[in-house]
C-alpha cells in the first residue's frame, strides 16, 4: 500500500508571530519556518503504518516556495521514502492546493492520503475535504486513531459529543488530529540518510491549475490586548459590579 | 533590494542563515530532545546529585553520541559544525549532560576510532554509539593536572600483555563506565605515554565516586584506581604515542565545549531578560533600568561574537584547516565569557537567583568547572602566549 502525505511549510509554532506594520499579513522575514505540526502527525502515522508492514511506500508532497524542500527533508528524515515538491511563489488557497493534490494523486495512485486537518498559518481546515470531493473519494477527518485492514480504514474521530468510528473503503482521504500520535524526533543517522532520498521538483504551474487567489485579505491585526482588572473593596461592591455587567 | 533588515535580538548576526539545511535539522532534533526529555529532569538531578544512565541510551538512539564518527562504526558521519550545534543544545540544559556526551564522543569514541585497531573499532564503537556501553577517559591524576606529562601511572610489559598501576582523578562517567581509555607511561615503549582500553570488571580496577561536588551535579565523576590491572596485548591503542594522543582527543572535546558554553550562556541571558521584563520594582520592570540593560547588552554581544567564532573554527575543522591554538582561543574566550554571563544573570535574578527554580545559579556553578577542565583558562592563555612569542611560560 502506498500512502501520500501532503506537508506544508509554516512559521514554527514556537515563534511569536508579528503582524506587519502595513497590516497586510504577518512578518516572515528571518522567521524560523518548520513543518506544520498536524502534517508531522500525518507523516508519523504513515511511517508507523510502514513500520508495521501495512504500507510499503510513503511519499511526501509539498506545494510552495523552493525552501519547502527543507520541510520535505524533515519528512524524509522521519521515514518517508521520497518526496515531490510543486514550486510556486504564490501562497495557494485550499482549493488550488486540493486541485494540485488531485493531479498528484492521479499520477501517484496512492491507496490513501493521510494529511493534517489544517495548517497552523491559515487555520482553514478545508484542503482534505476539498480533495476528497474533487476525487469523489471517502473522507474521514479529525482522526484520533487509524486502523487499516483488508482494503479498509477504521478511523476514530473526535467529535463534539465523544468519539465516532467510521469505516472507509480505500483509497480514502484521512485528516489527522492532535491526539493521533506523538511524532518522533528525526534521529541524526536518519537526517543523514534523508540527504540521499530523492525529491522530485516540478513547477506547480505545469498542472494548469488556477493558482491566483480568490480570497482577498483586507486586514491582519494583533489580537486586542487584555486590559487590567479592577480590585473591589467588599462583597457588596463585587455583587453590584457583576449586576452592572449583566452576569447575575 | 532593501538595504535594511529588522534586527533580531535573539540572533543579531543571523547566525541561522549560515547553517546548511542538514545542520539546522540536526540542531532542531537535538533541541527537541533536550527541551522535552532533559530539561524536565535536570532540576531534581542536580538537587539530588543523580546521574541517570538511561540518558546515554536515549542520546544513542537519537544519534547524539559519535556525531563525527563514520557510519560504518555506528556514528553519524556528520560535520564538526553539527557536533558543535548538538553540544550547544545539550549544554543549554546543563553542562553536566553535555560533559557526559562530550566524554563519550570525543574522549572515548574518537581515540578508539583515530588510534585504535580495526578490531578495537568494531568491538567498541557501535556499542558506545548506542549508549549500551558508557565510556570514560583517564588522563588527569591527583598530582598531574595541567602537566599531564608528569603522570605516574605505569604500564609494565608482561607475557601476553601489560600490568597497569596508578590512579586517575576527576574522571567524568567513571563510576558507571564499561570502557576506560587510560593513558600510562609504558616501559616497553621507552617510557612514552600510551593509551590502553580497560573494561569494567578487570581484576584490580575500581572507580570510586568523588563525593561533595558543588558543580556538574547531574554528571557523575570518579577516580580510576588501577592496582596491578592485567590487560592483554590488544588493549593497547596501536596508533598513538606521547601526549599527542590525548591532546588529539582533548582538542575535539574542547572545541565542543566552546560551543556548549554558548548554549549555557544563552540560557542565562534569556532567563535574565525574561526576569527583567516580568519583575517589577519601584513600579517598573527591572529591565527598564540602565544597569540592567547594560548587562543584557554585554551578554548579547559576547554570545553573538562567541558563536560566530565557533562557527568559523568549525568550518575550518571541517575543511581540515584547523590549528589547535584556534581551539584554545575559543575554549578560553567562550568559557570565560559564559561564566561571567552566568554570574551576571545570577546577580540580576536577585534573591530568586539563589533558588534552583531558576536555572542561573546551576549554570554558574557548572561553568566554574567547565572554565577549569579541559585546559584551564590560564593554561590556554599561556598556549596562546607561546604561539605568538615562541617562548613557553608554563614553567
Amino acid at each position: 500500500m502506498k500512502i501520500l502525505v501532503p506537508v506544508k511549510r509554516v512559521i514554527d509554532y514556537n515563534v511569536k508571530v508579528r503582524v506587519k506594520t502595513d497590516e497586510t499579513g504577518v512578518d516572515l522575514a528571518n522567521v524560523k519556518m518548520s513543518m506544520n505540526p498536524f502534517c508531522e502527525i500525518a507523516v508519523e502515522e504513515a511511517v508507523r503504518l510502514k513500520e508495521k508492514g501495512i504500507a510499503t511506500e510513503v511519499v511526501a508532497v509539498s506545494i510552495g516556495v523552493t525552501p519547502a524542500q527543507e520541510t520535505l527533508r524533515t519528512a524524509l528524515a522521519m521515514g518517508a521514502d521520497r518526496a515531490i515538491l510543486l514550486t510556486t511563489d504564490v501562497d495557494p488557497e485550499p482549493l488550488a492546493v486540493a486541485k494540485l493534490l488531485k493531479a498528484v494523486f492521479e499520477e501517484e495512485k496512492p491507496d490513501a492520503v493521510i494529511m493534517g486537518k489544517q495548517a497552523i498559518d491559515g487555520d482553514n481546515n478545508a484542503t482534505g475535504q476539498m480533495l476528497a470531493a474533487l476525487l469523489d473519494l471517502p473522507q474521514a477527518t479529525f482522526a484520533s486513531e487509524v486502523v487499516v485492514e483488508g482494503g479498509k480504514a477504521k478511523v476514530t474521530r473526535e467529535v463534539d459529543g465523544g468519539l465516532q468510528t467510521l469505516e472507509v473503503a480505500l483509497p480514502a482521504i484521512i485528516t489527522v488530529d492532535l491526539r493521533l500520535n506523538e511524532p518522533r524526533f528525526a534521529s541524526l543517522p536518519n537526517i543523514m540518510k534523508a540527504k540521499k532520498k530523492p525529491i522530485d521538483i516540478k513547477e506547480a504551474s505545469a498542472y494548469g491549475v488556477d493558482l491566483a487567489p480568490h480570497l482577498k485579505v483586507t486586514k491582519v491585526t494583533e489580537p486586542p490586548k487584555r486590559s487590567a482588572g479592577i480590585k473591589v473593596e467588599s462583597v457588596g461592591e463585587l455583587v453590584a459590579k457583576l449586576k452592572d455587567a449583566g452576569v447575575i | 533590494m532593501a538595504d535594511k533588515n529588522k534586527f533580531n535580538w535573539e540572533d543579531p548576526f543571523l547566525f541561522e542563515q549560515q547553517l546548511t539545511d542538514e545542520e539546522k535539522m540536526i540542531r532542531d532534533s537535538a533541541n527537541a530532545y533536550c527541551q522535552s526529555a532533559l530539561q524536565p529532569r535536570v532540576r531534581d538531578a542536580f538537587r539530588k546529585e543523580y546521574t541517570d544512565p538511561a540518558i546515554f541510551t536515549e542520546m544513542g538512539e537519537l544519534g547524539l553520541l559519535g556525531v563525527t564518527v563514520p557510519e560504518e562504526y555506528g556514528g553519524v558521519g556528520a560535520s564538526y559544525v553539527s557536533y558543535g550545534l548538538v553540544a550547544r543544545e545539550v549544554e543549554r540544559v546543563d553542562s553536566g549532560y553535555r560533559s557526559m556526551m562530550s566524554v563519550q564522543s570525543s574522549l572515548v569514541m574518537y581515540p578508539i576510532y583515530a588510534y585504535g585497531s580495526e578490531e578495537q573499532r568494531k568491538k567498541y564503537l557501535p556499542k558506545l554509539a548506542t549508549g549500551e556501553y558508557i565510556g570514560c577517559f583517564g588522563l588527569t591524576e591527583p598530582d598531574a593536572g595541567s602537566d599531564p606529562g608528569g603522570m605516574k601511572t605505569k604500564a609494565t610489559k608482561v607475557d601476553g600483555g601489560y600490568v597497569i598501576n596508578g590512579a586517575k582523578m576527576w574522571i567524568s562517567n567513571s563510576p558507571i563506565a564499561d570502557v576506560f581509555v587510560v593513558w600510562a607511561k609504558s616501559d616497553a615503549h621507552d617510557g612514552k605515554i600510551r593509551g590502553f582500553i580497560l573494561e569494567k570488571g578487570m581484576k584490580g580496577l575500581s572507580a570510586p565516586k568523588i563525593e561533595g561536588k558543588l558543580s556538574l551535579r547531574a554528571s557523575i565523576t570518579g577516580e580510576i584506581v588501577m592496582d596491578n590491572v592485567e590487560v592483554p596485548e590488544d588493549a593497547l591503542l596501536p596508533n598513538a604515542e606521547g601526549l599527542s594522543g590525548p591532546f588529539g582527543c582533548l582538542n575535539r572535546a574542547r572545541y565542543g565545549i566552546a560551543w556548549g558554553v554558548m548554549g549555557a550562556a544563552e540560557a542565562c541571558w534569556h532567563a535574565a531578560r525574561q526576569y527583567g521584563l516580568d519583575r517589577k520594582q519601584f513600579n517598573r520592570p527591572l529591565a527598564n533600568n540602565q544597569l540592567y540593560q547594560a548587562k543584557l547588552t554585554e551578554m548579547m554581544t559576547e554570545i553573538t561574537l562567541g558563536l560566530q567564532a565557533c562557527l568559523r573554527v568549525g568550518r575550518l575543522f571541517d575543511e581540515h584547516n584547523m590549528a589547535p591554538e584556534m581551539i584554545s582561543l575559543i575554549k578560553r574566550n567562550n568559557c570565560g565569557k559564559a561564566l561571567n554571563i552566568a554570574r551576571m544573570a545570577r546577580d540580576m535574578h536577585g534573591g530568586n537567583g539563589i533558588s534552583d527554580e531558576f536555572p542561573v545559579m546551576r549554570h554558574m556553578v557548572n561553568l566554574e568547572t567547565v572554565n577549569t577542565y579541559e585546559g584551564a583558562y590560564d593554561v590556554h592563555t599561556l598556549i596562546l602566549g607561546r604561539a605568538q612569542t615562541g617562548l613557553q611560560a608554563f614553567f
